[in-house]
Parts: structure tokens; sequence; C-alpha cells
């Protein structure tokens, strides 16, 4: 298997603990090969019994729950999960459609979601971002990258000292960037996040975007510090991997 | 089933029974009713006469002797239509009387007795019923005075008759319409469940015969007939999808194996292969996104998104996604333009937002003008303005308008039917990237929204309207304008 995005945030998220609940088993020992090959450690499980019993007694990071399972359904372990007080962030996968499913996904208690088939760089930014939520530092009300600053009560974003003027939705963009800095941000993730949009667009247009943000934060100065990580998307970073 | 079987089973014909049972019961107990006020009228009018004669004859016996009432029987008896009149001696023997022969014990017996009879001058020796009263004179003699019940028999028999001929017709009249009725009702219900049975082996073309009359099945097979219609139009929109699916969806996969041996063959470095398979995951992304734009319209067209309808401004919409685009229409050399008013609907903002970013993405694809394309060689030296797209939200009376006009070349209007269709790239088309399923999603989210997707000339280029019925009721939510990144 080549992974060619292979870690690219080894430095925010070192070894996860991850469980897998999926009864496919193809899919479920791809997945599980395929974190470990970046790094992570990952249970599995192939029912939601089984998945209900190992979420409750060990200490996960992130569950990657299937939405469909044997002996009981993707959502009521969550939902289980969550009556019992247990907080670990779960991504939920699922092969139904995709808005209203969704909904019904993060209503049961789920902290993402992403339709099957999935980009397996996709979920890792996922679970990546989501692990971090679970165990990182509160909102903060500044973010600092670099030499780049921004301040979200003041809405002020500086470089070297130097102010950039943003529009309010690359404000938007830049801040959500930063608050995962050092992790893959994939595009539907933005589009997710920073405009509230489910669909892919057929065209690049968050790329057009990023370029946008990239050509006011990056352009004149030595060092870049907004990358595209190929085959995934974005990362904003102090230093070149 | 046998053919009558069949016809005895219809619910025609069973209503023709019970009506028959009924009116055969209404027509005997009119004609029984008949026939016993009749009877009872009958025998009341003898017992009046013979009790009148009785008295009469009593006090001419009492006047004029035993003389007096024979001379007076005689002559009584030998009116034509006379009562029965017998006299006996206390012994028994006959004295006078037009009676010949009697039931025995009828004479002992005082009171009134319904008997038979045969008179003195029969000579058919029938017997016939009578009704007669005895009753003792003081002498010790009996006078027998009674009245044929034959006229009360006739009468009856008349009665029964009347009733034979009456059920007879009410059977035959009734069973008949019943026969007739359900054979009609039969033959149309059975064209309709040959129909239905070429239908259900194959054949969806076939549709139920409507007669002229608009009766009720007449209705029912119009209904059905417009059910059919709408089934066969899925059914071949089915069938085209799978087609093109097969062959749209095929050829990227055979491109991604293709790809895949020649990778296999290739005894290159690893960048060699690391871009092979790179170009393998951007083309398996590709499908996954026409899978996806597939599974998006068959939720759409299927009505199942329903559930998920609020209450909003579209023109918030309209300008989310103008900002959304309007970066990579400028890199694309078009000015993205937006105009708003309020448009309140009721849908689903997801669905709603992706039919117009589908809209832009097209217009940004297809919206170059004519003349450049014609010429690409000319466009540095066009100094027309930059041609621009124009997002718009608008009220039109009981419907909100969502257009998206470009200046490109349009769609010739011949094919403008044809484009909404799935996997339909025009001809012209075929070069640019995309699924050919952007118009076709548009379209199957103004249906649900129960309204049209409009593609109209926009002299020069193409105007697509997303056409939905405005919403006028209450709670209607703040413009749309994206909400606050959620923490993530």
């Amino acid at each position: 298997m080549v992974l060619q995005h292979s870690k690219p945030s080894s430095d925010s998220d070192p070894n996860m603990r991850l469980l897998i609940i999926e009864d496919d088993r193809e899919s479920a020992d791809y997945l599980v090969k395929a974190f470990r090959e970046v790094g992570h450690v990952a249970d599995l499980a192939s029912d939601g019994e089984e998945g209900l019993a190992l979420a409750d007694s060990g200490d996960y990071d992130v569950l990657v729950i299937d939405r469909m399972l044997p002996k009981r359904d993707g959502l009521s372990v969550i939902g289980t999960l969550r009556d019992k007080g247990n907080r670990t962030p779960a991504l939920i996968l699922s092969a139904l459609g995709q808005v209203d499913d969704r909904i019904k996904g993060l209503r049961a208690g789920g902290d993402d979601y992403l339709p099957k088939p999935y980009a397996f760089a996709e979920l890792l930014a996922r679970v990546e971002v989501l692990s971090r939520r679970h165990g990182g530092p509160a909102e903060e009300t500044s973010y600092r990258v670099g030499d780049l600053e921004l301040d979200r009560l003041s809405h002020r974003v500086t470089r070297g000292g130097e102010e950039l003027t943003l529009q309010p939705r690359e404000f938007r963009l830049l801040e959500y960037l930063m608050k995962h800095a050092g992790q893959v941000v994939t595009r539907t993730m933005l589009l997710e996040n920073v405009w509230d949009y489910h669909f892919d667009p057929q065209t690049n247009v968050i790329d057009v975007h990023i370029s946008r943000l990239r050509a006011k934060i990056d352009k004149g100065f030595d060092r870049p510090l907004l990358h595209t990580i190929r085959g995934a998307g974005y990362m904003i970073r102090d230093g070149i991997r | 089933m046998t053919a009558f079987g069949k016809l005895i089973r219809t619910t025609a014909f069973r209503l023709t029974l019970v009506y028959l049972f009924l009116f055969g019961l209404f027509a005997a107990s009119l004609l029984g009713y008949f026939a016993w006020n009749t009877r009872r009228l009958i025998t009341d009018q003898i017992t009046t006469t013979v009790d009148a004669e009785i008295g009469e004859i009593d006090d001419i016996y009492t006047r004029r002797g035993l003389r007096g009432l024979v001379f007076t029987i005689e002559n009584r008896a030998l009116r034509p239509g006379a009562n029965l009149y017998l006299v006996t001696t206390p012994a028994g023997q006959a004295v006078a009387g037009n009676v010949g022969a009697l039931a025995p014990g009828v004479m002992s017996k005082i009171g009134w007795t319904e008997t038979f009879y045969r008179r003195l001058d029969d000579q058919d020796r029938g017997q016939h019923r009578a009704l007669v009263r005895v009753t003792e004179l003081s002498s010790g003699f009996r006078l027998l005075i009674g009245r044929d019940l034959e006229e009360r028999r006739r009468l009856f028999k008349v009665v029964a008759s009347a009733a034979q001929w009456s059920v007879l017709i009410v059977v035959v009249l009734g069973l008949g319409g019943g026969i007739f009725v359900a054979r009609r009702v039969l033959r149309r219900i059975d064209a309709m469940t040959g129909t239905t049975q070429r239908i259900m082996a194959g054949d969806l073309s076939g549709r139920l015969p409507v007669g002229r009359s608009g009766d009720e099945l007449d209705r029912l097979a119009e209904n059905l007939n417009a059910m059919l219609e709408r089934i066969e139009a899925l059914m071949n929109g089915l069938k085209e999808v799978s087609d093109n699916i097969a062959h749209d969806l095929k050829t990227p996969l055979t491109r991604l194996r293709n790809r895949a041996e020649e990778a296999l063959a290739l005894s290159g470095s690893e960048a060699e292969y690391r871009a092979a398979l790179e170009r393998t995951i951007e083309e398996s992304d590709g499908l996954i996104r026409t899978f996806n734009a597939l599974l998006m319209i068959a939720r759409a067209e299927s009505g199942h998104a329903r559930g998920e309808m609020d209450s909003f401004d579209a023109a918030g919409i309209v300008r989310d996604i103008h900002e959304l685009y309007e970066p990579l229409a400028e890199d694309n050399g078009l000015a993205l333009q937006v105009t708003s008013e309020r448009a309140p609907v009721r849908g689903n903002r997801e669905l709603i937002s992706q039919a117009l970013a589908n809209l832009v993405e097209n217009a940004i694809k297809y919206g170059q003008p004519q003349l450049a394309l014609a010429a690409p060689g000319a466009e540095a030296a066009t100094s027309t303005p930059t041609p621009e797209i124009l997002i718009e939200a608008r009220r039109d009376g009981d419907q909100v308008l969502l257009s998206v006009t470009d200046r490109g070349r349009g769609i010739p209007e011949a094919d403008r039917k044809h484009a909404v269709e799935r996997f339909v790239r025009l001809e012209a088309s075929r070069t640019q990237p995309g699924s050919g399923l952007g118009l076709s999603l548009a379209s199957a989210v103004a249906t649900l929204h129960g309204g049209e997707l409009r593609l109209s000339d926009a002299q020069p280029g193409l105007r697509a309207t997303l056409a939905i019925p405005a919403h006028t009721g209450e709670g209607l939510a703040s413009a749309n304008t994206t909400p606050e990144p959620t923490p993530a």
C-alpha cells in the first residue's frame, strides 16, 4: 500500500488509539493497516455489541463507527455510550444518503460524518482533527503559527508584525486552518466548516479561495506557511515538512 | 374459473340477487296481505247474509210452521246461484233443501262449520266446499244454511297465479338485468385485467380502455392510465440511466484499469509508479463524485428529502453561492455579479444551494463569450469589458426565481429539454470535464420543491432559472448568511 500522504502531522498527534467498528472484514483490515502505517494504534470490532463493549472499557482517542452493523446499529452504539457519559469522539461512516443521514448521525451523538466511499486521506484528516479536539486545549482567543498571528477577538491578522487585510470569509478560512495548525485539513472539511456546505463541488472552488488567502499571507515572505498536501488538502504549519 | 362462475361472483350480480330477494319478498307479502284480507271480507259477507237469512227463516217457521218453512226453502233453493239449504227432522231425515250429500256429523253440530257437500241437482257428483251454519228450530227440526266457497277458492287461485307470474317475471327480469349489468362490468374489468396482465408481463406501453360515458370505471381507468404513464416514464428513465451509467461509469473504470495495467507493465521509477497511482486515485475520485451526484438526484427525485424542509430566504443562498464562486469565476476571466431581493421559500437549503452551485459551475464552464471560443487567438485583442455571469434571486408573484445568466453560447432551443436529462453533455461540451449531472440535479431539486428548471435564451447566453413556489407562511428564518464556523 502506498500512502504518499503518510503522517503529515506527527508533531501534534503522537500515536492515537483508535477503535474501528466495521463489519466488512476487508475494509476494516484496510483501515487498521492504513492507520498503523501512519503511526496510530487501531483496534477492531466487527459488530455493534463487541464495539460497544470495547469502546466502553477501552481508552480510545477516536471511534470510527460504521453506520450499519450486525447486532447493534452504529447510531445506537454511540447513543448508548453518550448515555453512559462516554464522550469519546466518534466518526460515523455510512453508505447511506447524504444530507438527512448526516443530520441523523450527528443528532445521535456522532461528532463527524463521512459518507462511503471515502478517501483514506479524508478519514485520517478528520480523525486527527477529532482527536485533538478531544484532548486538546479549549478554544483560544488567538492563534499563532510562526510569525503569523490571528486575533479572534479583534479580527486582526498580522504576519511579522505587519497587518494583513482579509475578507471576512478569508478570515474564517484562516481561522479554521490555524485552529488545526499542523493538521491536514481537506477541501470538504473546509467547505463544511467554513461555508457550511455538505456537497462536493465539481470544480476547484476551494483551491481558488486558498490561493487568494495564500497570496495574502505568504506572498513576499521567504517561508511559506500554508502548504498544499497532495491528495489530501491543506495544512498551515511553520517549517517545511 | 368458468365464465359463469366469474359472472355470478361479480358484485353487480350479487347485488342483483339481494334486490331480487327483497323485491320477491315485497311482492309476496303484498299479495298475501291482499289475499288474506279478501278472504276475511268474503267470509264476513257470508256469515252476515247467512245469519240474516237464518233469522228470517226462523221467523217464517215461527209464524207459518213447517209447511211455510218447507215452502220457503224449496222456493229459495230453486233460485240460481242460491245459498245452500237443508232442513232435517229431529231424526235427521232431510225434509227440504238443495243439498244432496253432506260430510257426516255436520247436522249434529250447532254453529258454523266448513264442510264438503254435494248439491241435489249436481250432475258431476263433485264435492264442493261450503261454509254452513246449523241451527235447531224450536220443534227439534234442524236448519242448515250455507254458502258455497267456490268464489273464495277462485279468488285464491287468481291471487296465487298472480303471485306465480309476478315472481316469475321478477326473477326473469331481475336475473336478466343482473346478468346484463354484471357482464357489462365484467367485460370492462376483464379488459382491464387483460391489460394489467400484459403490463405485468413486461409490456409497459399497454393502456386500459377508457369508455366515453365518464362513469366511475372510466375515471378509474383514466387514473390508472396516468399512473401507468408515470411508471413507464420512470422505467424508461431508469433504463436510460442504467444505459448511461454503464457508459459513463464504465468508461472511467476502463481508463482506471488500463492505467493500472500500464503501470504494472511499466518497469519505471518509483516516481512513475507514484504518478500512475495518483492518476488512478483522481480517476476514482471522479467516479465517486459521479456516483454521489446520481444518489443525490435519486434522493431528490424520490422525494425523500422532503423531511428536511425549512423556511428561509433564498436571497441568502444566492449571496453565499456568489461569495463562494466569485474568485473561481474571476480566475476564469468572468465577473460574477449578484442581485437579490427577498425570496422566501420553504425547502431543503442544502439541495437548493447545490442546485444553484451546479448552475453557477455550468455558467463558469460554458459561459465564455462565443467570440473568445470561436477565435481563441483574438482573446487578447478584444477590448470588451469582462463578460459577466449574473446570479439573481427574484420574487415573481407566487414564485421565487433563482436564476444564473451567462453570456456564453447558450443552448439551442431544440436541445434544452434534452440538456436536463441525466448524463447528457451536449456535443459542444464533450471536451469539458464534468459528469453531465449538474442540470439533472438542478431539475430534480426544482421538481422536489414543486417547481421547475427553466432554460431560456438570454440573448446571447443561457439563463437557467430555478422556479419554485414562494413560501408565504409564518416562521421565516432570517436571511441565510453562513453561520459562524462550528468549533471543530
